[in-house]
């Protein structure tokens, strides 16, 4: 499976969803600049983390504009992977791409570290191939995580099992006190109707390799690979 | 405060009354805390100065301002906006 790794002013996480996919999936990877409006087609684009364009105006407002967000649209309605994480998911917001929108932490507090995550949903690639609840290991890194939607948004969400990960304790038991950020319904990451695009808060490349503490975050990328595979064979 | 025939809009974006604003909510504290214990609330915003050529109309300015804001300014799903367009060049 080729990947394609979005690079804009600012982002920062671009080099770890390289390595990633290139020393620990050992997958074909390249990087896809803001600037190229028709950039090779790959099979998975990844939104990394980051400050694109400083953050200013809002998080993700303005690289929501650049020419490559013209392809990411076309990857994701031809039923592409598209997975944003942190700034990633915030730019899929602003694009439209996904619904809702992202507020300032409710603490007002930059949070960095780790958090337990339910999985709720297995309609994405990156979480068909994980057993219904699974609890990942994962970090966070963000100052505006608390996802917010409106009550029509959130019920549709929730009908069409497109909430994928909750914020949870370590035996899986979501709350609102190890919610980290203050986001509606405790949501960590979720994906479009179909499943191909996923948006996420949390950090699965910084937890792929023993090293550095948890392997969880690989575990959604063997689902998109074992997904795939099935796809085609 | 000089006219010169050009155009500023003043563009005023709020979160919603339904969004919960911790900044706000965090300077009403302070501000309380300062003694002014009447303060029943305080939300923050951003407020944007565009200058626009004098030769537009009035409304030609407007359109494009809500335009402006529709396509980036502000995000719809959390935040409303008010403009102002002037004549006279505004010192911010």
């Amino acid at each position: 499976m080729t990947f394609g790794v979005v690079v804009f002013p600012g982002s920062n996480c671009d080099h770890d969803c390289h390595h990633l996919v290139s020393r620990v999936l050992r997958q074909p990877v390249r990087y896809l600049w803001h600037g190229e409006s028709r950039p090779p087609r790959v099979d998975c684009m990844i939104l990394p983390g980051g400050f694109s364009y400083g953050d200013y105006l809002r998080t993700g407002a303005i690289a929501r504009l650049s020419p490559v967000m013209a392809a990411v649209r076309r990857h994701a309605a031809r039923g592409g992977a598209v997975i944003g994480i942190c700034n990633g998911f915030q730019i899929l917001l602003e694009a439209g791409l996904l619904p809702g929108a992202m507020l300032r932490n409710r603490s007002l507090r930059f949070v960095c570290r780790y958090v337990f995550l339910r999985t709720e949903s297995r309609r994405t690639p990156f979480t068909r191939a994980l057993p219904p609840g699974r609890v990942l290991h994962v970090p966070v890194a963000h100052g505006e995580g608390n996802y917010v939607c409106d009550a029509a948004t959130l019920r549709r969400l929730r009908r069409e099992g497109c909430v994928v990960f909750r914020y949870a304790a370590a035996d899986g038991r979501v709350g609102d006190d190890v919610n980290p950020n203050g986001s509606v319904d405790n949501i960590a990451g979720i994906c479009s109707a179909r499943g191909n695009v996923l948006g996420m808060m949390p950090h699965p490349e910084r937890c792929a390799e023993p090293a550095l503490g948890s392997t969880d975050g690989r575990e959604l990328f063997h689902s998109l690979l074992r997904t795939a595979a099935r796809r085609r064979a | 405060m000089q006219a010169n025939g050009a155009w500023t809009a003043e563009v005023f974006i709020t979160l919603k009354p339904s969004v919960l604003d911790p900044q706000g909510h965090t300077v009403q504290q302070a501000l309380r805390d300062l003694g002014y214990r009447d303060l029943a609330s305080a939300r923050l915003g951003k407020y944007f100065v565009l200058a626009f050529p004098g030769r537009l109309s009035r409304a030609e300015v407007e359109r494009q301002v809500r335009r402006m804001c529709e396509q980036l300014l502000v995000n719809p799903v959390i935040e409303r906006y008010r403009l102002a367009v002037n004549r006279e060049r505004v010192r911010p």
